[in-house]
């Protein structure tokens, strides 16, 4: 079954996961952190529209639930929330450049091959027209990965993680038609509450080492001879608010 | 049913209250009552499972598999409750923390047991995966309660590593519910457990291994498996004591539960195929690299909760070799284990958190001469590890011989492996532990108010089921090992 | 397809080449044209480009002492590879001789030929202008290349074939179809246009400033008809590429038979597509601000991403299993 035999929507469904997948390669490659903010916006902008276009293909009408609550927490909320905690922490001109592009953008590149491979023998008896998907949604949570294995700055490896659940998300839309509502709205709570600690989270972490450069959370290693933390201390100091 | 509704949802109101109730002396109070009340629900449930066998109900599901670790999970929490009271009110009185902070713990505590509880109850995969993220939001702030540098370090490793993991584990739930939409009539049933297990062998083997990787690289960052574990040392040193007891015993049993609930399906559905023990090699792969590799780094420590938090890694991976062994005998030992390791893992980081406070320091070089200086604390502390060894008459020898016999009666080679390594292990923490208990006390090192109660009653059950389990326990653990494996042992 | 050979369809392919090289000064007026309009001027008549070449065709071209023979001949080199290379993309018919012999790989060649030559004239004369310029075009060649060649492997797998006459008919067959390869493939294949072509934001063609200009800089020391020859073959390399997008994406005008009603529809067809190409091109130039130049990898990289991807999205999206 070939492309062009598809009806018009089962094509667009294609186009806008293959979109998906070049705003994971954005998020990974984006230097600015409020531009990065807004492309995973989009992200889940697309990936609600993969869900509604399914639903209107597939005529299965709970997903157009599914697409208004990805909608409303992946394009709308978490960005927001996002947004506000990069202005209250003082970083709306911060910028990090990935170290190699090139090389990470290829693995990448790699990452998408490797994700095709791992789900083939799995889509090959599939006849449904969302198969192909499987691979795309994988691949978007390996590239999620990805980018919060390369990426020093807290912020972004938050976002880095928002894009492995709407790759998550994509992936439960594409493979099995939705989870049950029960499920999808657990997960969605779990999102939002983890948006919300990893609020709590950057503040806390700017407190006690001035940066938001994970890198320089590196006080708890094996090979540090001694770790620093004296309950000594802690209780000697005794200076907590 | 009521038992069930009551056991795992009174937590829940607990932790609303528990979020506004200002004093720190009621609060402390009130968590030992929510606690007790939770574990008082878990034995009628239990009771009610001996007589009527499996309830099932709201897609909560109770089997003699799950109904043991409820029981366990409510108690550890009420014991936990019990040591938190006198413990937290000296954290505060050393200004570690405010009170803003104690609500915090103690609506966190509760609201940690009900997520726990949730993911042993249910019977849906998707509910499960939700309940164990769940967990982990909960404590993730009680790691880091005491806001020093390396507290939020650990709980931002504990977060982002886990966080991921989970991801990962979705993605196989996903996989798992994508296999069972060609098999089951219901489609909508597909994350079910009870329905897959029935129709778990028409599943597609290729999909379920692929699913099982997953479920297992995710879980098993929970349980702790190398090299999945770099967050474990961290948040379990840098939390409250109360806190490092409850994610040691009992988070990473359930996060073990879910892994081997898993591995039932798979086993069914690859049970006709040219490689039907794919999940059990891997876990056995995980299990044994897990227990060998912490086992050795126990010996570089140098804090003492992260000395025991390896030490957890190290019996969590005994207990996941043991459950890919597979067959009655390693089950049954793998069961045990559990049991007695949460009751054990528990105690010690109870007598380490009083420990810690009588010397003022948690690093390992300082704390000298407890024997002398508050000698209940010293000798649990040495007993306490002399049971986690593997000694006799405690219970942690007696699951270690089942398991060893079960790997000589199916893989001898791999005997020698775990001697070595469970050898190993006992050579660090003893080197650790001699001077601790024995040496020459600092001058002006006061013992401190403690309640040992706890630690007594976890060490002279450890005690009791190394010298005879009763018989209820056996038949209890006997029909878990049914269920898992198929085949009685006793 | 025996009507290929016969003396009407070589008279098309003649008329079709004389027409690249007679509407590309048009194109390039319109460019200009609504550039002008853009910044509140009322600019150049569309036609000046055609008298600054008839200007520039009269007057006498001046050669440094220091020029080899390469260097007068380079122009003609230069203008009449990327003539033939514009005479292998359909224009206003598909099954002409000229398109149907040669395909997309024969017009890289070309293309790169053409570039071969203005890199060597820039560098012959040994000014630093000429080298400064021949260094920075092999610069954005040499990432522009892969990324166009990826793009142009897309079409290819999608239609299985190398000919450009071939892919045009292929997707004519097809119908309106949204193929995610063909998506990525035009993003990627408008970026190397621009960077093939020298316009903002990789390099602007108005400028005569040692740091911003490109291809101005290895034509900087040519005069007369040589000057004439290289702007005339920049502009029609600009009507190659619109041509290319256009037809290969857009087919639908081009016509199919030889009928001179199909190609009268086919005429206005591509004068309509590259007069909206045109208007998109001047657009986009007055919007961006040109790169600075260590800024151009990652544009080019950009590029070969996409180029990438629709690979990628072509072998996992569209081949049914």
């Amino acid at each position: 079954m070939s492309l062009s035999d598809l009806p018009l929507l089962q094509q667009l469904v294609l186009v806008l996961a293959a979109l998906v997948l070049f705003t994971s390669f954005v998020l990974l490659e984006q230097a600015r952190l409020v531009s990065a903010i807004h492309a995973f916006a989009w992200q889940g902008l697309l990936v609600a529209a993969v869900t509604s276009v399914v639903a209107a293909a597939a005529g299965a009408h709970h997903l157009y639930f599914s697409s208004l609550l990805t909608v409303a927490l992946k394009a709308l909320l978490i960005p927001w929330m996002l947004r506000r905690l990069v202005q209250r922490l003082d970083l709306e001109r911060h910028t990090e450049t990935l170290q190699r592009p090139a090389l990470v953008i290829m693995a990448g590149v790699g990452l998408v091959i490797f994700s095709y491979w791992l789900v083939l023998p799995m889509v090959e008896q599939e006849l449904s027209f969302t198969r192909n998907i499987v691979a795309i949604s994988l691949a978007a949570v390996l590239i999620g990965l990805l980018m919060m294995v390369f990426r020093k700055q807290a912020v972004l490896q938050v976002i880095g993680f928002m894009s492995i659940e709407n790759g998550l998300f994509l992936a439960a839309v594409s493979a099995t038609g939705g989870m049950p509502l029960v499920v999808e709205l657990g997960v969605a709570f779990d999102v939002l509450v983890a948006m919300v600690l990893f609020g709590v989270f950057f503040f806390q972490i700017r407190e006690s080492i001035e940066t938001l450069d994970v890198d320089r959370l590196n006080r708890l290693t094996e090979s540090a001879e001694d770790v620093v933390a004296d309950s000594a201390q802690r209780s000697a100091a005794g200076e907590r608010q | 049913m009521n038992a069930l509704l009551l056991a795992v949802f009174v937590p829940v109101i607990g932790a609303i209250v528990l979020a506004w109730l200002r004093p720190l002396a009621m609060a402390g109070a009130f968590n030992v009552a929510v606690s007790a009340l939770s574990f008082g629900a878990s034995v009628w449930l239990a009771a009610s499972v001996a007589a009527d066998g499996e309830i099932a109900g709201y897609s909560f599901r109770v089997d003699s598999f799950n109904v043991y670790l409820v029981v366990l999970t409510a108690f550890v929490g009420l014991t936990t409750s019990i040591f938190s009271r006198p413990y937290m009110r000296h954290v505060v009185a050393v200004r570690m923390t405010d009170e803003r902070g104690m609500r915090i713990y103690h609506a966190m505590y509760q609201a940690f047991m009900f997520t726990m509880l949730l993911a042993l109850t249910t019977d849906s995969l998707g509910v499960l995966w939700v309940a164990v993220e769940g967990a982990t939001l909960a404590t993730v702030l009680l790691v880091s309660l005491y806001r020093t540098p390396e507290a939020v370090e650990a709980a931002w490793k504990y977060f982002i590593l886990c966080g991921v993991g989970i991801a990962l584990a979705l993605f196989g739930t996903v996989l798992v519910y994508f296999a069972a939409q060609h098999v089951l009539a219901d489609p909508h049933a597909g994350l079910t457990w009870s329905v897959l297990y029935r129709n778990a062998g028409g599943l597609e083997p290729a999909v379920m291994s692929l699913a099982f990787v997953f479920l297992l690289v995710g879980y098993g960052t929970k349980v702790g498996l190398v090299p999945m574990h770099q967050w474990l040392p961290d948040a379990h040193s840098e939390g409250p004591t109360p806190m490092s007891a409850v994610l040691s015993g009992l988070l990473l049993n359930v996060a073990l539960y879910a892994v081997v609930r898993v591995k039932m399906l798979v086993d069914g559905s690859l049970a006709a195929t040219s490689n039907p023990h794919l999940a059990g090699y891997l876990l056995m792969g995980f299990g044994m690299l897990s227990f060998l590799v912490a086992g050795l780094f126990l010996h570089r420590q140098r804090d003492i909760k992260r000395m025991f938090s390896y030490s957890s890694i190290e019996h969590m991976g005994l207990m996941t070799f043991a459950f890919g062994l597979g067959g009655p005998l390693a089950t049954f030992g793998a069961l045990l284990h559990m049991l007695v390791h949460s009751l054990t893992k528990s105690a010690i980081f109870v007598t380490v958190g009083h420990a810690a406070h009588i010397a003022g320091t948690q690093r390992i070089d300082n704390i000298r001469g407890l024997i002398r200086t508050q000698p209940a604390v010293g000798w649990s502390l040495l007993i306490g590890v002399v049971a986690i060894a593997g000694f006799p008459p405690f219970g942690v020898f007696t699951s270690e011989f089942l398991l060893l016999t079960a790997t000589m009666q199916s893989q001898p080679w791999l005997t020698v492996a775990l001697l070595v390594g469970l050898a190993v292990a006992f050579a660090g923490l003893f080197r650790h532990l001699h001077p601790m208990v024995y040496g020459a006390a600092p001058d002006g090192q006061k013992p401190v108010a403690a309640n040992m109660l706890p630690v007594f009653v976890h060490l002279g059950l450890v005690l009791w089921l190394g010298l005879s389990i009763p018989a209820f326990l056996a038949r209890w653990l006997d029909r878990a090992t049914e269920l898992i494996t198929g085949t009685h042992l006793l | 397809m025996d009507h290929l050979l016969s003396p009407a369809a070589w008279g098309l392919a003649a008329v079709q080449a004389l027409l690249y090289a007679a509407l590309a000064p048009f194109v390039v007026g319109w460019v200009r044209k609504v550039k002008a309009w853009l910044q509140n001027r009322r600019g150049a008549p569309v036609l000046q480009p055609y008298r600054d070449l008839y200007k520039l065709l009269g007057k006498e071209a001046r050669v440094a002492h220091t020029a080899s023979s390469l260097f007068r001949a380079a122009p003609y080199v230069v203008f009449v590879a990327t003539w033939l290379a514009a005479a292998t993309v359909p224009l206003l018919a598909v099954n002409l001789p000229t398109t149907t012999v040669a395909d997309i790989i024969v017009l890289v060649g070309l293309l790169a030929l053409a570039r071969f030559f203005l890199a060597l004239a820039g560098m012959d004369v040994g000014t630093a202008f000429g080298g400064m310029g021949a260094s920075r075009e092999m610069l954005v060649s040499a990432l522009a290349e892969p990324a166009m060649l990826m793009a142009v492997f897309t079409l290819a797998m999608t239609a299985h074939t190398t000919n450009l006459a071939s892919m045009i008919d292929a997707q004519l067959a097809a119908g309106l179809v949204l193929r995610p390869s063909l998506l990525f493939a035009l993003g990627a294949l408008i970026l190397v246009a621009i960077a093939e072509t020298g316009r903002i934001p990789v390099d602007n063609p108005a400028t005569h400033l040692e740091l911003t200009m490109i291809h101005e800089a290895t034509i900087l020391e040519y005069s007369g008809r040589h000057l004439a020859l290289m702007e005339w073959a920049a502009h029609i390399k600009l009507v190659l590429y619109g041509a290319l997008i256009a037809n290969v994406f857009v087919p639908w005008g081009i016509a199919q038979s030889l009928t001179p009603a199909a190609i009268g529809v086919g005429l206005a067809a591509i004068v309509l597509k590259l007069v909206v190409l045109g208007a998109a091109l001047a657009v986009g130039e007055t919007v961006l601000a040109k790169m600075r130049l260590f800024r151009v990898p990652a544009f080019l990289n950009l590029a070969l991403l996409l180029a990438l991807l629709g690979l990628l999205g072509h072998v996992i999206l569209e081949v049914g299993g």
